[in-house]
């Protein structure tokens, strides 16, 4: 075609396009208005949040606020082996005089000590002085505070100071894979005895894994039958799928419990038929098995119910052809029909791993000490430690690994193969 | 090389999916090699379940299938050997064109070379060479279909089954697919077995055809036998247009019978009367009873025009004749056009040998 194609006018002489646009406007308006509400409560209830978690978890402003001036004054502190200056020592000094005032200066021996620890003794020192009214301001403040406490001294309470100063920092995030920014600035490994996040993360992915796996292969056969059964018993076996669905979560989580303790009825039948010893009955609860049998059963229905929507599309003739044509029952499933149901497959996987991978409730319940999850530790610190910034470290970096396995599906398989129904 | 008269013999099958009703009843049909044998029949009149079981995706209830003297029942259907056609071509989606025509060969084992070839030569046969690496997808219905011919015969299959194939596709390539399946069939000299309920499909294109009705075969002959000689009142309703008169045999001789209707007489061929007082019905083609015949005839009436329809290459004219008001006429277009007209009272002739007396209906 050439570029130079002439501009179709209308009958009054506008350009057609402009016309189009013009009559399509309407049409916009009204599609807009229709989902603005969507959208708005799109906004209020899940972008606000996160991007209120994010703040939360970078949020270090506290300091940054409380010591304003000396922050200023550190700016010229150059040589960072060395003690600070004079005019470092009198900016601090007045900062927290301020905070005195204001009674807030507990608040910054806590945030200083969860830096360095035993800061706490030594701002309190500094507290008990300037309330005596010790401090001579007209002398030399840096000779004075030194002397209340020799840690004053010790040039790493300094820097612990100044690393507080920017008002936004990851120390959280790298708290959550058990890291820790250094005195030097740079990044460590907290000792190998303290290294709990990691463990959590890494089992969150087995099981997530693991889980997705158990549902594939009991779901596949399940979607199958549902999608090949006649109709009348197709929809009793629906019915069987859904009713999980429609039970309450903790109900069959706490069913589960029932089924899986030691004197429960798993155990029992264990024992009826000597499979075990009554007084040698395994533990299949509150550890890594109750979760995987609870969180595969709950997660069943999310991967048959994709798989059986693209299984239902498949015409029947398909695998009749692949018969008629020389390929055994085997060779026609995996040839013809097998690869027709990659999409089911693909969106049921993602779905089921999305979802094991911040359960919270089943594990929680019968997971035990080996058996919980990240998300589980997520909900400690929410309302245990109440580390809500560290809570929401955690809860983005989850967030972040679901986009990030998200897209490499889509690199692997296409988003556009998914088919949810 | 003798063609064997006998190469898929249904021998006395019968067929019920629920065990009360039988949905093929005590079938015998012997299909000669190289012929194309359409079954012919309204849905649920057993046609398909018969393929399906010559396919294999079916078992007979009771009876043999043979193909080529040996009994397949218990061979499934990927030992049969058998191409098959499906209604909706089931091109497999995620396969090119080539890789769904090399599916047979390579589950056969096929080497690579020979599978090109074979490719190839099919693709060209239903002229479609050069579609290798569309996607069934990026075809027309037409060429889909034409995919799924070519497929059921790469592999050089004895008897290639079609049911309904041509279904969903519109009327001008419907039928010049049918002329196209039907000279490959004569190429090739595969057996063809074809399953229908598209009359005018089935006339074209077979040998012979088996009118299925009621999950028996009503009449197994040549297109021609079948719509010149119907055997019995469904053939001869279901095959091209028919007007029937139902009445009394009131006397009959070698090939005569005067069959009495509810106010009048006509002359008739007898097929299945046999004696005076049976009930018949009697047939005659809308094209076989000629207004203001020149000819001496031996049924001669008059009749009123109800209806005229115009139908392009000839006009449908509904007349009340004999106190039935469904008598249909067929008058070709022609330049010396008739004027015909609602209400106006017309001669109408015909002879009594095409006027069929079959079995009441």
């Amino acid at each position: 075609m050439s570029s130079e194609t002439k501009q179709i006018l209308t009958t009054d002489g506008i350009p057609l396009e402009v016309s189009l646009k013009k009559a399509e406007k309407k049409n916009k308006i009204r599609a807009f208005l229709l989902v603005a509400p969507l959208l708005l409560f799109l906004a209020i209830t899940y972008i606000f949040p996160i991007g209120e978690m994010f703040m939360r978890s970078v949020d270090d402003r506290m300091v940054t606020n409380m010591l304003p001036k000396t922050f200023k004054a550190m700016e010229k502190w150059e040589n960072l082996e060395e003690l600070p200056s004079e005019e470092v020592y009198r900016a601090f000094y007045e900062d927290y005089k301020l905070l005195v005032e204001n009674q807030q200066h507990g608040k910054l021996g806590q945030r200083l000590n969860k830096e360095k620890n035993g800061f706490n003794t030594i701002t309190k020192k500094l507290f008990r002085q300037i309330k005596r009214k010790k401090i001579d301001e007209s002398a030399s403040l840096k000779e004075q505070i030194n002397k209340i406490h020799k840690r004053w001294r010790n040039v790493e309470f300094w820097q612990a100071i100044k690393r507080t100063a920017p008002p936004y920092t990851a120390a959280k995030y790298l708290k959550g894979v058990d890291m820790y920014l250094a005195a030097d600035g740079s990044i460590a490994q907290v000792d190998e005895d303290r290294r709990i996040h990691r463990i959590l993360w890494l089992r969150t992915l087995e099981i997530a894994f693991f889980v997705t796996l158990f549902c594939f292969f009991m779901g596949y056969p399940i979607a199958h039958l549902l999608a090949t059964l006649p109709m009348k018993y197709s929809n009793l076996l629906m019915i069987c799928v859904l009713l999980p669905f429609w039970t309450s979560l903790l109900v069959r989580t706490a069913s589960w419990m029932i089924l899986l303790q030691q004197q429960g009825i798993v155990n029992d039948f264990f024992v009826m038929i000597g499979l075990v010893a009554d007084d040698n009955r395994p533990e299949m609860m509150y550890n890594k098995v109750g979760t995987y049998v609870a969180m595969t059963q709950i997660l069943l229905p999310f991967m048959v119910l994709p798989l059986y929507s693209v299984m239902k599309t498949i015409s029947p003739s398909l695998m009749r052809a692949g018969k008629s044509l020389g390929g055994t029952p085997f060779v026609a499933f995996w040839k013809v029909y097998f690869p027709l149901t990659i999409p089911g497959i693909g969106a049921g996987c993602l779905l089921v791993f999305i979802l094991a991978i911040g359960y919270y409730i089943t594990p929680a319940l019968v997971g035990g000490a080996s058996g919980t999850l990240i998300s589980n530790q997520i909900a400690f610190h929410m309302k245990t430690t109440l580390d809500w910034s560290f809570a929401s470290a955690m809860g983005l970096m989850l967030l972040t690994g679901v986009l990030v396995i998200y897209w490499i599906y889509n690199k692997l398989v296409g988003v556009d193969n998914i088919k949810l129904g | 090389m003798s063609k064997n008269p006998e190469f898929v013999k249904f021998d006395k099958v019968d067929k019920s999916y629920d065990g009360k009703v039988l949905v093929v009843k005590d079938l015998q049909l012997d299909i000669a090699e190289g012929e194309f044998i359409t079954m012919l029949g309204p849905s649920g009149s057993g046609k398909t379940t018969c393929l399906m079981m010559l396919a294999g995706f079916e078992t007979p209830t009771h009876g043999e299938i043979l193909l080529d003297g040996n009994i397949i029942s218990n061979i499934p259907p990927h030992k049969r050997g058998i191409g098959m056609v499906f209604q909706n071509y089931a091109l497999f989606p995620h396969m090119t064109v080539y890789e769904n025509l090399a599916f047979p060969l390579r589950v056969r084992k096929v080497e690579k070379d020979e599978i090109d070839k074979k490719v190839d030569k099919a693709l060209s046969m239903v002229s479609l060479g050069g579609f290798e690496t569309r996607m069934p997808a990026q075809l027309s219905g037409g060429q889909q279909q034409r995919v799924a011919v070519a497929r059921a015969l790469v592999f050089d299959p004895a008897v290639v089954l079609m049911d309904e194939p041509l279904g969903a596709l519109d009327k001008n390539l419907r039928e010049s697919m049918q002329y196209e399946i039907k000279h490959i069939h004569e190429s090739i000299g595969v057996t063809v077995v074809y399953v229908t309920h598209d009359q005018s499909e089935a006339l074209t294109m077979s040998n012979r055809i088996a009118v299925f009705n009621d999950g028996k075969v009503q009449q197994l002959s040549n297109p021609a036998e079948l719509y010149e000689k119907p055997v019995n009142s469904f053939v001869a309703e279901f095959i091209g247009e028919n007007n029937t008169f139902n009445g009394e045999v009131v006397d009959i001789d070698k090939d005569k019978c005067k069959v009495k209707l509810a106010n009048s007489e006509i002359l008739a061929n007898p097929i299945s009367v046999k004696s005076k007082g049976e009930k018949t019905t009697v047939s005659l083609r809308p094209e076989r009873a000629l207004i203001n015949p020149t000819d001496k005839m031996d049924n001669m009436f008059t009749g009123n025009i109800e209806e005229v329809i115009y139908h392009g290459d000839h006009t449908r004219v509904r007349l009340n004749l004999l106190g039935s008001s469904e008598f249909i006429l067929k008058v070709p277009n022609s330049t010396s056009n008739l004027e015909l007209n609602v209400s106006q009272d017309i001669n109408i002739g015909w002879n009594s040998v095409d006027a069929r007396a079959l079995d009441p209906k």
